[in-house]
């Protein structure tokens, strides 16, 4: 078996292991009610953080100062609370993002 | 198997399935822009299943990155997964050996509809992963076999990534009324990410979120 087959095997057992991890600790006791606060609140936290994680390495100090990024994401957000439409908001976003960065900037 | 829970989760996933064809269209031409096998696309695609892995691993995979620092690479980016999970402890409980592909089945998309949803209708909750995971895997299909004919500059398509995490995001924020937990998530991440650098910032932002939940949590019931 080559190397990428194995590694992606273990990023497949990591990933299912994340998943499981809280239905094996609690899925054959009460879900003690701090975990049920967390189950709750967390998934937007964690949201937030993924958004965050996406744009990490955009910097702002040097040219184009983020601006791509912030425009198309602008753009994805706006679009997106207008029509609700995740083609659009995303195809539309995407598309905007590479011309800007090959052509503008 | 009912005809309407079919239909049911169809209505429900179609919005996703626009988005996901599209993004994991994105994720296979960058795939083969590094030169790597469509067969290594297709089985992540139905192994890891998780958007922002996957693109990750596009990375890891042509730079030729060790096994291990895959797998740490991999238990950072996907820990948030364990939260996602507790939610579902109830439905979870009552299903057979269908819960071992509910599980594998929770991708960031799958569980944003999933939070809205009945738990006591498992099939459609199933169905609702399925289908998910069924677009991811024809738009990897579909990106592996149109990037043969691509004659322009995609040079930027991975952003398709973050515009999803941004959709995501949008749709969560409208769905609640309370929004401390997102702004929590927003600010402490951003701090993170200046402070501990882009290699450290998804450990310990969660650590911090986590702290502050459950600090916030103390300081409601003590008031």
């Amino acid at each position: 078996m080559d190397k990428i087959i194995v590694t992606i095997l273990v990023m497949a057992i990591i990933t299912y292991l994340t998943r499981a991890l809280p239905f094996f600790i609690w899925g054959s006791k009460p879900c003690p009610a701090i975990i049920q606060y967390l189950g709750e609140t967390l998934p937007y936290a964690m949201m937030a953080l993924l958004v965050v994680y996406a744009f990490k390495s955009v910097s702002i100090t040097t040219s184009p100062f983020g601006l791509p990024e912030l425009i198309a994401g602008a753009l994805c957000v706006v679009l997106h609370l207008w029509k609700h439409n995740q083609l659009l908001s995303i195809g539309a976003s995407t598309i905007t993002y590479m011309f800007l960065i090959q052509v503008i900037f | 198997m009912k005809k309407d829970v079919i239909k049911k989760a169809f209505q429900l996933t179609f919005p996703v399935m626009m988005g996901y064809i599209f993004v994991a269209i994105a994720f296979a031409v960058l795939m083969k822009e590094k030169g790597l096998s469509p067969l290594y696309s297709l089985l992540l695609s139905i192994f890891v299943y998780a958007g922002a892995m996957q693109f990750a691993a596009v990375e890891l995979l042509s730079s030729g990155a060790g096994i291990l620092s895959a797998a740490i690479m991999t238990l950072m980016v996907n820990i948030r997964h364990i939260f996602y999970g507790l939610s579902l402890i109830e439905p979870y409980k009552k299903m057979k050996k269908e819960k071992y592909y509910f599980i594998h089945s929770l991708s960031d998309e799958t569980y944003s509809i999933l939070c809205t949803q009945d738990k006591n209708d498992r099939p459609l909750l199933l169905l609702i992963g399925l289908f998910n995971q069924l677009y991811w895997i024809a738009g990897t299909l579909i990106g592996s076999w149109l990037s043969e004919y691509l004659f322009f500059d995609t040079t930027g398509i991975d952003f398709a990534m973050n515009a999803l995490f941004l959709v995501i995001f949008v749709e969560q924020w409208q769905s609640v009324e309370h929004h401390f937990p997102a702004i929590l998530g927003i600010v402490l991440s951003l701090v993170c990410l200046v402070v501990f650098g882009q290699n450290q910032m998804v450990i310990m932002s969660m650590i911090l979120i986590l702290a502050s939940l459950l600090a916030y949590r103390k300081l409601k019931g003590v008031n």
